[in-house]
Order: structure tokens, then sequence, then C-alpha cells
């Protein structure tokens, strides 16, 4: 430290000695470069103002009467800065910690989504979900049985960020918690509700929709609570339909019935779950329409599933300057052959 | 070293006060400039908050000297006491950016940073007791 010191006040000593003698913009560039250096190591402004003086004394050592005085009065003057020089390294390292923290916590939110597609013959599956800031309050889930059918949840968390991300774990347990139901998706909606309801405050609230498809009959059955209305393509008419589902939002009513639709899924049909991150893409001329996700996906239908959310993501993210508003989640699920 | 000096906090003039009784004593222990703006600027907002929060106070500025093995160090001490209304949350004072200065870096946490040794103790209703106390190096 103290060796650190002679160290900066003989640069220093060299600085100023040198521009004394030549006033040179090549001098104050020496400068420019030393307030970096005192900035490494810490220096507060107060022991700047100080090292001038104490370099300037062995330089003049008879300063005129008052110079040494009127140095005392400026460095009581940088006390106040160099407090606040202080407080804000401190708060700087906080920053940091608490960014770590975050980034511990955001990856174990990761590991609550499902970390595979599940492969089955004659589906294609693409999925995508990009949270906003670092935690996310979308959530989807996919599960797959003995007989090749398929569940698959998309939940998102009114509100964004750490409340929507630990309310996310709660959503993750219950579903993991009720094996014998993933099939069916009323059910299912009305278990979470209980768990939801009883768990959460009165101000949070949770859409949900939640589908299975069975390969062998090609039937796909959904319920809803509340939750953003995906879409649903049939190739013989070519044309996007909307896949809504009534139910009220999660957490509100304690005993709730949720309705199943059934759909049959012919080859080229698909469906398509997404968050309300997707549909709220606000750009300058204000939010974007729902016809043109459908006008996005038409332009990729001919990629794998997994291509087409990567394109209609990248074409959203970039209408919006490449700043997300919400969480982004978006699911598709075709059926080949 | 028997120096004290006592100073009453009633108005800013006592403030005034408090610091000159420190920074004379800062220099006969032997602090440099910068130290001794440290200190005087630790011993201003002590007496700030006093005349601020307490009304009426007292800060007491001494020199002590702790002995470890054969080294010997000199340090001033400053004592602020106050009979106020007291320190509801002393951890949130100490935290940064509280103050009610706006976050300008000073409060109880500045002092601290001035400083090497700190120590708060509070009664509800009773009063503060702050110590704090900076070695010479």
């Amino acid at each position: 430290m103290a060796e650190s010191k002679e160290l900066l006040h003989d640069q220093y000593a060299n600085i100023l000695r040198a521009y004394l003698e030549e006033q040179s913009e090549q001098g104050l560039y020496y400068a420019q470069q030393f307030s970096k250096r005192v900035l490494e190591e810490q220096i507060s402004p107060e022991e700047v103002v100080s090292l001038h003086l104490e370099v300037l004394e062995e330089f003049f050592p008879e300063l005129p009467k008052g110079a040494h005085e009127s140095f005392e009065l400026l460095l009581e003057v940088m006390m106040g800065y160099g407090l606040a020089y202080r407080e804000h390294q401190s708060l700087r390292d906080k920053t940091k910690e608490l960014e770590a923290e975050i980034n511990v916590a955001a990856n174990m939110q990761q590991t609550f989504l499902p970390d595979e597609i599940p492969h089955v013959n004659g589906l294609d599956v693409g999925v995508l979900s990009v949270p906003a800031s670092k935690m996310s309050g979308d959530y989807y889930h996919f599960v797959k049985d003995d007989h090749d059918c398929v569940g698959l949840a998309i939940a998102d968390i009114i509100g964004k960020g750490i409340p929507a991300a630990l309310c996310m774990s709660m959503i993750k347990y219950t579903m993991d918690s009720y094996p014998e139901q993933r099939l069916q998706p009323g059910a299912l909606l009305e278990n979470v509700n209980r768990v939801v309801e009883q768990n959460i405050a009165s101000n949070m609230f949770i859409t949900m929709m939640y589908g299975s498809y069975d390969s062998r009959s090609h039937q796909f059955n959904y319920a809803g609570a509340g939750h953003e209305p995906g879409f649903y393509y049939k190739a013989a008419e070519d044309t996007f339909e909307e896949l809504h589902a009534k139910g009220i939002v999660l957490g509100i009513k304690r005993n709730t019935n949720y309705k199943e639709y059934q759909l049959t899924v012919d080859p080229g049909d698909f469906v398509v779950l997404l968050s309300d991150g997707v549909t709220e893409c606000r750009t300058d001329d204000g939010f974007i329409e729902r016809e043109a996700i459908t006008r996005l996906i038409r332009t990729y239908q001919h990629l794998p599933a997994q291509e087409i959310v990567n394109h209609v993501f990248y074409e959203l993210e970039r209408a919006q300057g490449f700043q997300l508003r919400d969480d982004f989640t978006l699911i598709i699920l075709r059926r080949n052959v | 070293m028997s120096i004290q000096s006592s100073v009453e906090v009633q108005t800013e003039w006592g403030i005034v006060s408090a610091r000159q009784a420190g920074r004379n004593l800062a220099k006969e222990i032997g602090f440099g400039g910068v130290d001794q703006a440290r200190i005087t600027t630790a011993i201003s907002e002590l007496a700030r908050n006093i005349y601020l929060y307490a009304e009426k106070g007292e800060i007491v500025i001494e020199a002590v000297e702790e002995t470890r093995g054969a080294q010997k160090k000199k340090g001033i001490k400053i004592t602020a006491k106050d009979r106020g209304p007291g320190i509801k949350n002393i951890r949130e004072v100490m935290e940064d950016g509280y103050t009610t200065s706006g976050g300008l870096g000073a409060g109880l946490p500045g002092v601290r940073r001035l400083m090497d040794d700190f120590d708060v103790d509070s009664v509800m209703e009773e009063g503060t007791t702050i110590t704090a106390i900076k070695w010479l190096r």
C-alpha cells in the first residue's frame, strides 16, 4: 500500500513536471491516464488533492502566501466527493453480489424447465422460452408416457422477475406430484388451481393451458385457465383458428371446473401455444396484431417446428429493437404423418 | 496522553467547536492533512446528527493508545452521546443509500468508512452513543 502510494507520487510528479515545462496535449493525455490509474487503485478525490499539494510543494518550496491554505480548503470540499465515491464503491460491490445471486437463481430456474423435447414418431415439436430479464414468469412443461402420449403445459405468472419465478416453482412441483392426471387436462387444471388458490397471495394470478396429444388416435385434448389463446392450424383448409379454452385464471376460486376440448389432428396440422409476451410485443406502432404472428408463422411454416419458433422469435425481437418487455414463450406441436 | 475535550452540541456553533477540538487533537497526535480532514468530517457528521435529531448532546474527543506486544499505536477516539429518541432500526441506518441526506455518502455508513473502529449503541427513548476511532499508521 505504502509502496504503491510512493509509486503514484513519483508518477504524478513526473507528469506534473513535464506539463509545467511544456503545456502539451500529450501531457494532458498522461493526466487522463493517471486518473484511470488512481480510480483503479481506489484512491479517493481528497487524496489526489493532497498528492497534488505535496508534489507542488516539492517543486516550489516557497509557495505564495495562501496557496497552501487554499488547498486545505479544497481538500475539505473534496471530502464530500470522497464519501460519495466510497459509497458508490460499496453499492457497486453490493450490486455485483446481488447479480451473482440472481444468476445462481436464474440457473436454478432453468432446471425447472424440461431439458429436452420428447421424441415421438410423427410428431414435430419446437419450443422457445426467453425471459425479459434474468428470471422468468413463463413456465412450460412436457411429459411423454409409455404409449407415446405427450402432455404439454404453458403457464404465465402475471408479473415478472423474482416473485413470478418463485411462484413458478410451485407450479412445477404441483405438476410433478400428479403423475396420474397428466393426460387429463381438465382434472389437472382443477388440481393445480386448488394448490395455487391456497398458496399464493390474492394479488397474484397464473394463467395456464394444458393439452395432451395421443399419437395413436391423433386426438388433442386441452383445457385452459384464462390463458392467452393459442392457434390451431388446419392444413386441409390452410387456415389458422383460435385455440380458445374457457376457464377462470388459477388462484381465484377454490372449486373450479375446467372444460375440456377435443380436436382431431390431421397430418400437417399444428397447435401453437404461447404466452402473452408473444402477443404483447410492442413496436413503435403499438401492439402487434395476432394476425401478424400467424403471418410470421406462415412465412416459416415449411421449416421444422423448432426453426419456426426460432425465426418467429427473432423477427419479433427485432421488431422491438431487441428489447423484450415481457417473458416470451412459444410452442409448436405439429403432426407430420 | 490524557487530553480529552468535551463539546456540547446544541447549535451549529457546537458543530464547529467540535470540529476544531478534533482537528487540534488530530494534529497533535500526528495525523496528516487528509486524515485530519477525514476525522473532522466524521465529527461533523456525528455532531450534525445530534443537532438535527436529538437537539442536545455532546461530542467527546480523546487520544487513545493501544499496546499489542511490542507495538504501540496511537489514535483518536470520538464519542457522540445524546439523550434523543434513539435509533429504531440501527441496521437500516447503517445501510448505504438509506440516509436522509439523499445518498450523498454521508451519514453513519460514511462515518464508519472514514474511521477505523466504529460502534453504535442506542436505546429507544433514552438516547444513542456512537464511538469511532481512527488509528495513526
